[in-house]
């Protein structure tokens, strides 16, 4: 397995202008290619579109009529939804469970994945294999055990606690691509740093995570997304409705008021907007050198 | 790795005193501690939080386990595991987890790859296709399960008014209230969010294709479609295995559509693996049934994902 350093989702893009014959200078075996693209934007973007539009329709216009472009748009919604039923509250919350377990799980990954990439020491591949195996598991069947662990812990109904299992489940998969980042980087930069009398974490710090920080941006994307929208475990963990994080709020939202479209799709919208934003600045990332999961 | 050096063999010397200060022992030692003192963090939580409860969720399915404080847990042996076995919702939940499988996973990795083959650089305004795709990804399940919902709801839904369309008069199908079309709309929302995932790493796969490979090919005067299938297909089937395994394990999990859409009814015949699980330990709080039910699925799927890449690795050879 190899992790490409090729761009991949951002390649730089073919020039618009004179790129060839043929209409607006597209060439022409594009122009079936377009067709295509629009379509996969329609199918992939679309359900969620339509549920932008839905936020912005009058609430009495929402079940019993189908609408595709509300013809009085209103922000009544998103002022509902905000203002009411906490639902800043849980914004917030999922704001510091996403937030923390980025940073701690990027950091604990860089020290691991440091010593696989840069160490020798006995037992070095059976650790890095006890911690791909939990790969091969999902998560969520460790939800019984880890209820009464948390339990026994006091962590139940605890951003902390939560934090700390969302940290545990995206460990091995940040450590496997680490592992392999850092190993691209040439030992000869760290050996300089080394000769100039620089310890472990000074050569983590100021030569290894400048290098990989592209892939760190890339990986905590990913984090932050897994944490963000993780419903089952939050459900089962949190139980007072101060400490919901969103997707716990928004089906609870659905529960009380079977018949608040319209907010619960402008609640909806609020909580998308974040995930998209993070990942559409971390395609910038992407663009400047970094594929993840080009494993062939 | 093989070409991993020990890089503690350059120590760190900042003035000559101190270096001379430092005993060889104590120095030896730290050469030997710092890569267990790298790990320490991380293998902490990881084994508390992963490693642990994988262990006492086999130990509690042994018991007829009782949640409330004080109450007495007597061991059952191996009678939860036989009671899965004569549990008609287990084979319900069984049957329709491996459907959503084999479903799901092989229409949303040809769809992903197709994606990844029509969305090239060159295509103008690629990286605006490409992040159309891969949005869905993102989302959050509990939205976007409501979002399908509200698509296919009786009353008003969007689907309803396309039928209406081509049938002529008004229809009412209650599409998430019914055994099959509840499924397929659990189907087609999860391929419709999971074709973003396998379209990256299938664009990266493809990407890493050498170009002379390709053109060699095609200036032999191969057609595209032998191209594909003699030099694209083969040079992607370690993309083809790392996205079939976890998309696998990924589908074995299905939980939050179901749970939100259908709680899976109407009378348990939507139920997965996972919402019956689910059910069993936080609704019925019958926990060693649940944890006997999980540690199986483990079982399973952790020895599927073993045979698959030993078959697929096989293959390579």
């Amino acid at each position: 397995m190899a992790i490409a350093t090729e761009p991949v989702l951002a390649k730089p893009e073919a020039p618009l202008k004179g790129s060839g014959p043929g209409l607006f200078g597209i060439k022409r075996r594009n122009r079936s290619r377009l067709v295509i693209a629009v379509l996969l934007a329609l199918f992939s973007l679309g359900p969620l579109l339509y549920m932008v539009s839905l936020s912005f329709q009058p609430n009495g216009g929402l079940l019993g009529a189908t609408v595709l472009i509300p013809t009085h748009p209103t922000v009544q919604n998103y002022v509902q939804a905000w203002t009411e039923n906490s639902f800043s509250r849980y914004f917030m919350n999922s704001l510091i469970v996403s937030i923390a377990t980025v940073i701690i799980t990027v950091i604990f990954a860089s020290l691991a994945a440091f010593a696989f990439a840069r160490y020798k020491f006995p037992m070095k591949e059976v650790i890095f294999y006890v911690f791909l195996a939990s790969l091969a598991v999902p998560n969520l069947l460790l939800l019984i055990p880890q209820f009464l662990l948390m339990d026994r812990l006091h962590l139940l109904d605890s951003l902390f606690g939560l934090i700390l299992l969302y940290v545990a489940s995206n460990l091995p998969f940040t450590i496997f691509l680490l592992r392999g980042f850092f190993e691209a980087i040439p030992k000869e930069y760290e050996e300089s740093f080394r000769m100039d009398g620089a310890g472990t974490l000074r050569v983590l710090v100021s030569l290894i995570v400048p290098l990989a920080l592209p892939a760190l941006a890339v990986v905590s994307m990913f984090i932050f997304s897994a944490a963000w929208d993780e419903f089952p475990v939050a459900l089962t963990m949190i139980n007072s409705g101060s400490h919901y994080t969103l997707p716990v709020g928004l089906a609870d939202f659905i529960g009380v008021h079977t018949v608040a479209w319209g907010p619960f799709f402008a609640a909806s919208v609020i909580a998308t907007v974040p995930v998209i934003v993070v990942f559409l600045i971390s395609l910038r990332w992407f663009r400047s050198g970094v594929s993840l999961g080009a494993i062939r | 790795m093989s070409n991993s050096v020990n890089l503690e063999r350059h120590p760190a010397t900042k003035s000559p005193g101190a270096a001379s200060r430092r005993s060889t022992r104590g120095h030896r030692m730290r050469r030997f501690a710092t890569p267990y003192l790298l790990l320490v963090p991380a293998l902490l939580i990881y084994l508390t939080f992963t490693v642990y409860p994988i262990f006492r969720q086999f130990d509690m399915s042994f018991y007829n386990w009782h949640i409330f404080p004080g109450a007495a847990n007597p061991f059952m042996g191996w009678s939860n595991y036989t009671a899965i076995f004569h549990d008609p919702v287990v084979r319900t939940a069984s049957f329709n987890s491996f459907l959503f499988i084999v479903i799901t996973v092989p229409i949303q990795m040809a769809i992903g790859l197709f994606a990844a083959a029509v969305l090239t650089d060159h295509l103008p305004g690629s990286m605006f296709w490409r992040a159309a795709v891969y949005i869905p990804v993102v989302t959050s399940w509990v939205v976007v399960s409501w979002v399908f919902s509200y698509i296919f709801a009786s009353q008003g839904g969007l689907m309803n008014s396309i039928v209406g369309l081509f049938a002529g008069h008004t229809v009412s199908i209650d599409w998430t209230a019914q055994t099959w079309t509840a499924n397929a709309v659990i189907w087609i929302l999860s391929i419709w969010k999971g074709v973003g995932w396998s379209f990256i790493i299938f664009l990266a796969a493809l990407d890493g294709i050498p170009r002379q490979l390709l053109e060699s090919a095609r200036i032999d005067g191969a057609s595209e479609s032998r191209v594909w299938r003699h030099v694209v297909l083969p040079s992607i089937r370690g993309a083809v295995t790392f996205v079939t395994v976890l998309l696998v394990i990924g589908a074995a999990q299905v939980f939050t559509q179901i749970f939100e859409i259908t709680k899976g009814g109407p009378y348990n015949s939507t139920q997965s693996l996972m919402t019956y699980m689910y059910q069993q330990a936080f609704s019925n709080f019958a926990f060693g049934y649940a944890a006997a039910l999980a540690s199986l699925l483990a079982v399973v799927l952790f020895g599927f994902s073993a045979a698959e890449i030993r078959i697929l690795r096989q293959q390579d050879l």
